[in-house]
């Protein structure tokens, strides 16, 4: 088993996870706000959406995605437990 | 039957079952005292750890913060959810590897120093106290309010409730507790939101009625909200912002790394079995806490049309469209007498105006219809979720619910959080630094002490709370975030820092978060010693202080690091720790205890 690889790819995953977990929340939700507000999703704009409902969906599927390619990695590097 | 006889029917038989539920599952190790013996499934585990985390604040507070403040509580919904990311993405998983029972724990052999876990100790003891006051005040309010007992009554039954189950049950007896409060309290904020969803949209499932129209016409729910809003001069619902874009930024940064930090969540994942069952935990978790968290944005907004449309009943400027107080609503009149409702008839003619008079532009033309000042002087944002099912006119009994929904919060959060108190002051203190030789059945004893201890202590600061009560949450969040978060990721992600450099961040951390706190709100809170003032032009590029945890958190990471590269290495068997922590493969062997 090589710890070295394992560790790498376990970064390289959280880091794109993170990207995607910044962007839901402080882009979308914060920064650009007002651009997305121009696109309407039933009553309201894209941005209040992402910021009151959309991120929270997002963090769900983030944690759930790692979830299970943490798992994979484990047992393709046979760090696996048991 | 009456609304009277129905909340005792629901809150005696909620408070029956999880007296029961202490009985069935009696904690008989330190092992599933502090950490439930390690068998909880992640899904039951997820749910007791949602009923942890959402205290009275989510299930009362929220919604009015999200009802008054529109777009702008998103910092909210966002920073208590986004938070979790972080734990499942980068502490979770490695904690349970490490495979002991505290927080302190953790950062005292992780960096080899008792002087690092005593720092710990003092932080989450601190966090701890602050978050148990509220959820003490809130279980004291909501027993005088619906009860009919007086404050103090029901602030000893909820201590008394806590103290059974607690003391007895331990880890195991909080854990299976907060699943059955997880139910009853997510089944009373759901319900009424799906009545008055239904009423107002059409659409049963709240989520989808704040997309929709209303269900009398071709307007969208959001459109008319904004229109009712600003007629009468507030800001737009869906626009208005918290202070400025870089606050709101550094105030969600700040929830979600404090929430990441808050040692009474932490300390949930090294209660189940294995390490991937870590990283699914915080995931149910979350798919828990999501269903309230998603749902709120729906109270609060409908709360806040139905509150205006009450008050003004037709186009704004007409004499008949403003309410006469002599008709006012039944539950106007109840929550007058609390206090936390206030009417007063300015311009004398016997009819409610609610306005935003701090708007000039619209206090002029307010002048010209004969209205002098918004009449209704005070409006407690908290009680709006209690309100709600009385202002959307809703049978009795899902007001009941509601009442025994906000007291399983209370409830749940409390116990979580006195846990996490009696097993540091055990663990860490008694056992880690004063009396290593102690045995299991001794240290069992002591947790259940210190357990009875806190509730007592919490108890005193619910009954006398402190005039600081109100300021402390950002202490609390702020200490997680800017002490114990940092110091916990560097542990796992950076081997190079040492003792000296986590010591020196810790602290460093901590004393901006306080420096800014104080000297914006007062030192230690009290009037007349905030020598900045509490007001915005004063605060450090616009960020108020319950924001400014983000910003220690990002010094203690600098100060940490620095130091570290300036001193010695940690140790070789450190280093190799580390290296541990970081696999799976292997995880229980390292807990002997």
């Amino acid at each position: 088993m090589n710890k070295n690889e394992y560790w790498k790819e376990n970064l390289r995953l959280v880091s794109i996870l993170l990207a995607i977990w910044f962007a839901v929340s402080f882009l979308f939700g914060i920064i650009l706000v007002e651009e997305l507000n121009m696109i309407r999703v039933g009553g309201v704009g894209l941005g209040f959406w992402f910021a009151q409902q959309g991120s929270i969906y997002t963090f769900l599927v983030l944690i759930f995605v790692y979830t299970k390619k943490m798992n994979a990695l484990d047992r393709k590097h046979n760090v696996h437990e048991d | 039957m009456d609304l009277t006889t129905l909340t005792y029917t629901f809150v005696g038989a909620t408070f029956a079952l999880y007296i029961g539920i202490a009985f069935w599952a009696r904690a008989s190790t330190t092992g599933e005292f502090y950490v439930a013996g390690k068998g909880i499934h992640p899904v039951a585990n997820g749910m007791a750890t949602a009923a942890d985390w959402m205290s009275a604040a989510s299930f009362i507070s929220m919604a009015g913060l999200i009802a008054f403040n529109g777009y702008g509580a998103s910092v909210f919904l966002m920073g208590w959810t986004g938070g979790y990311v972080l734990l499942a993405l980068l502490l979770a998983p490695y904690l349970r590897k490490f495979g002991k029972f505290t927080v302190p724990e953790f950062i005292g052999e992780r960096y080899y120093s008792r002087t690092a876990r005593i720092v710990a100790v003092v932080c989450l003891i601190l966090a701890s106290i602050t978050y148990v006051i509220g959820q003490m005040k809130g279980i004291g309010v909501a027993f005088s309010r619906f009860l009919e007992t007086d404050y103090d009554t029901g602030l000893y039954i909820g201590m008394c409730i806590v103290f059974i189950y607690s003391v007895m049950g331990g880890m195991k007896g909080i854990t299976y507790t907060q699943i059955a409060q997880y139910c009853v309290l997510i089944f009373a904020y759901t319900v009424p939101a799906i009545f008055i969803s239904l009423n107002i949209t059409g659409n049963p499932i709240p989520q989808l009625g704040i997309l929709s129209t209303m269900a009398d016409g071709n307007t969208y729910m959001m459109d008319k909200l904004n229109l009712v809003v600003s007629e009468l001069g507030f800001n737009e619902y869906t626009t208005q912002i918290l202070g400025s874009k870089l606050n709101m930024f550094a105030y969600t940064l700040t929830l979600m790394i404090g929430t990441a930090g808050l040692p009474h969540v932490i300390i949930r994942f090294f209660t189940v079995p294995k390490v991937k069952d870590a990283r699914s935990t915080a995931g149910w978790a979350l798919v828990f806490i999501a269903i309230l968290y998603t749902t709120a944005p729906a109270v609060g907004s409908m709360a806040r049309l139905n509150l205006m449309n009450t008050i003004q009943t037709g186009p704004v400027g007409e004499v008949t469209a403003n309410i006469e107080y002599e008709k006012r609503p039944s539950w106007f009149k109840n929550w007058e007498q609390t206090g936390l409702l206030k009417f007063e008839d300015k311009n004398g003619d016997g009819r409610i105006q609610y306005y935003n008079d701090k708007n000039k532009d619209f206090a002029a033309k307010a002048e010209s219809f004969g209205w002098k000042g918004n009449e209704m002087v005070k409006v407690d944002r908290d009680i709006m979720v209690l309100a709600n099912p009385e202002i959307a006119q809703l049978p009795n009994w899902v007001i009941a619910l509601v009442v025994a929904g906000g007291l399983a919060a209370a409830l749940s959060t409390a116990a979580g959080l006195l846990l996490a108190i009696a097993s540091s002051i055990s663990h860490d203190l008694l056992k880690g630094i004063f009396k290593p030789d102690i045995t299991e059945s001794q240290e069992l004893m002591a947790g259940r002490v210190a357990m009875a201890g806190a509730i007592a202590m919490a108890g005193y600061f619910g009954l006398h709370p402190p005039d600081f009560a109100a300021g402390t949450v950002a202490i609390a969040f702020g200490l997680a975030a800017s002490s114990i978060f940092p110091a916990l990721m560097m542990g796992i992600f950076n081997k190079n820092v040492n003792r000296t450099g986590a010591v020196a961040g810790m602290i460093t951390g901590i004393g901006i978060t306080m420096l800014y706190v104080f000297q914006h709100k007062g030192i230690m809170f009290i009037p007349g010693t905030d020598f900045l003032g509490d007001m915005s032009p004063n605060w450090f590029f616009g960020i108020s202080p319950n924001a400014f945890g983000c910003v220690g958190a990002l010094a203690n990471f600098a100060v940490a690091i620095g130091v570290s590269k300036m001193t010695e290495a940690p140790p070789e068997h450190i280093q190799h720790l580390v290296e541990d922590i970081r696999v799976p493969s292997g995880a229980n062997a390292a807990v002997e205890h």
